[in-house]
């Protein structure tokens, strides 16, 4: 058995020596002649992957993947509270240590340390996110950069415990397994300085039973983000990525857990479920048009004289007329277990990334939470700020910027 | 455990490194080509005889800690390494780990680590790996802890090893006689 039999972990093996240090180039060009006991070596071997497990996200970049990246099938957000104590100087030590682990697991290599190496070896489009909550910030010694909470929306039935948080490690993925390891991981780096506040884990139907690009559907059924900012496009960048200061090519996150009354939404007859979204639940199209991509006529008035797209109608009141102030959105959808009598705990992990919250995101969760029909069916339960620094160089490591 | 470190396991030939008084020497001080020009100095590394890859080492408050990486021979003859040394633990020895799997010992590894010409030498938890025997400086999780490693011929290669934390690498120590 050698690594020659399998060119993809051989490759990923030497990208790892080669991104190990400045020693690389020896490394790399003398890198197969051992037969020690090999961890990397072992690691290597197995049947060859297929192309969606050894598919790679790029981690280096101006901006961090995991925003603009094709949503993966799972997602797990994770919250921390920074132990007392951990000031600036620690926190560029955990950031250095998670941005190590992070560009070793995004192109499917182990960590250091990493214990499970082979469980590393299908990165599956592993991307792994970082986002700074205010009490990030404070301890850093910079408070007056940091994210300024929401304000309190009057359908928020807010629980701590999905709530705030200090740091935020997002991590994305097709597999599962390859998720699980990448949070382990990345936990375990993390513990010494900061404790877990939340764990939300999300999912959406895969590339493998939808096209990428396409709309996905959420548990009520609803094509969910059809009016999404493109990425590459000029809207994209205008939306989504800050233009100026420390955070120039990062974002902010706002994530909502929002929770669904699956049981009470049972009860609405298909119409009703329709009208209150404004959306055909078939083709997602509006109710005034044929198609999921048609723009809504807001203007169209039914036989009785009433508006075709209610007042109320969810589509009408988060309508932003300027594609640049839109927000993106990449939600994930929870089903966190059945109750005894078969209640499901689920909703959606609504993730929205957005130059600027209060420009953005505010003013759309204010109109919905004064009026949207969807109301009766949906209740935020958790809600986080977080502000997504910028990507980094193979030598750098993310929130250097704030924190070097 | 106490462990006086003599160093009988080392060949004569380490003029320069018993100069500097071995394992015992306080930090910095093994011998002149460590400056710390050449500990930060891997671009040379076409000139060394060894390339040290994905260095990194168990935190420690106080007591024993271990150290781990590839070192790759960039050379076409062998090279020895015959000690280690890093400012956080005046105390370091090369140390192999011997078992069955069940129950595992680590020792002090006679004659050091040798890498054959143009191969490569894993040090990892169970297996090989350079042994801080007396922690002085607390080594935190991200710390950036320096190494030097002593070559048979007394050149010596430098390295930075990141600190994670780490639940392995507890074998139980075997003071060698």
């Amino acid at each position: 058995m050698s690594e020659s039999g399998h060119p993809a972990g051989r490759r990923l093996t030497r990208r790892g020596l080669l991104a190990g240090g400045a020693v690389a180039a020896a490394a790399a060009a003398c890198a197969p002649a051992s037969a020690a006991p090999d961890t990397a070596g072992r690691a290597s071997a197995g049947p060859a992957p297929l192309p969606g497990g050894d598919a790679v996200e790029p981690f280096h970049g101006v901006h961090q993947a995991g925003v603009a990246t094709s949503p993966q099938t799972f997602a797990v957000f994770a919250g921390f509270d920074l132990r007392p104590g951990t000031g600036r100087a620690a926190l560029a030590r955990l950031m250095r240590l998670l941005t190590d682990d992070a560009r070793r697991l995004t192109r499917g290599e182990p960590a250091l340390a990493d214990t499970d190496a082979e469980l590393a070896l299908l990165p599956a489009r592993l991307t792994v996110t970082f986002g700074f909550g205010a009490g990030l910030f404070e301890a850093a010694g910079a408070g007056h950069l940091a994210p300024r909470p929401l304000p309190a929306f009057k359908v928020d039935a807010l629980q701590h415990g999905w709530s705030g948080g200090d740091l935020l490690v997002q991590v994305c993925a097709d597999d599962r397994v390859t998720l699980a390891h990448a949070l382990r991981v990345l936990v375990r780096d993390a513990r010494s300085f900061a404790t877990v506040r939340w764990t939300q884990h999300g999912f959406r139907q895969s590339p493998q039973v939808r096209a990428p690009g396409t709309t996905q559907r959420n548990l009520m059924g609803q094509l969910d983000g059809t009016v999404n900012p493109r990425p590459g496009s000029a809207d994209f960048e205008r939306a989504v990525w800050v233009r100026d200061g420390w955070l120039r090519g990062g974002t902010t996150l706002v994530l909502r857990r929002i929770r669904m009354d699956l049981e009470k939404w049972d009860a609405a007859d298909r119409a009703a479920k329709e009208f209150s979204v404004g959306r055909r639940l078939d083709t997602g199209a509006p109710l005034t048009g044929r198609a999921e991509t048609d723009e809504p006529d807001f203007a169209a008035l039914g036989p009785s004289g009433l508006p075709v797209i209610s007042e109320y109608a969810h589509i009408r009141r988060a309508r932003v007329a300027d594609p640049g102030m839109r927000i993106l959105r990449r939600a994930y959808n929870y089903e966190d277990g059945l109750s005894p009598d078969g209640r499901p705990d689920a909703g959606l992990l609504f993730a929205s990334y957005q130059a600027d919250v209060a420009r953005q995101f505010v003013p759309i969760q204010q109109r919905l939470a004064e009026v949207d029909l969807l109301n009766q069916w949906i209740t935020p339960i958790g809600s986080a700020v977080f502000a997504v620094p910028p990507g980094c160089s193979p030598y750098g490591w993310i929130g250097e910027g704030l924190l070097s | 455990m106490t462990i006086t470190i003599v160093n009988r396991v080392l060949p004569a030939a380490l003029a320069a490194l018993l100069a500097a008084g071995a394992c015992a020497a306080p930090s910095g001080t093994t011998t002149g080509a460590a400056s710390p020009a050449a500990a930060q100095a891997p671009a040379s590394a076409a000139a060394a005889p060894l390339s040290i890859s994905d260095p990194w080492v168990k935190t420690a408050r106080s007591g024993m800690s271990a150290a781990f990486a590839t070192l790759v021979n960039t050379t076409g003859e062998a090279v020895t390494v015959v000690a280690a040394s890093t400012p956080v633990s005046p105390s370091v020895e090369l140390h192999e780990v011997v078992g069955d799997g069940g129950t595992t010992t680590m020792r002090r590894k006679q004659g050091g680590f040798v890498i054959p010409a143009g191969g490569r030498h894993v040090l990892q938890p169970g297996g090989d790996h350079i042994m801080l025997m007396n922690v002085r400086t607390a080594v935190e999780p991200g710390a950036e802890v320096p190494f030097t490693l002593t070559l048979k011929d007394g050149r010596t290669v430098s390295f930075t090893a990141v600190a994670k934390d780490f639940a392995g690498a507890n074998e139980s120590y075997a003071p060698h006689e």
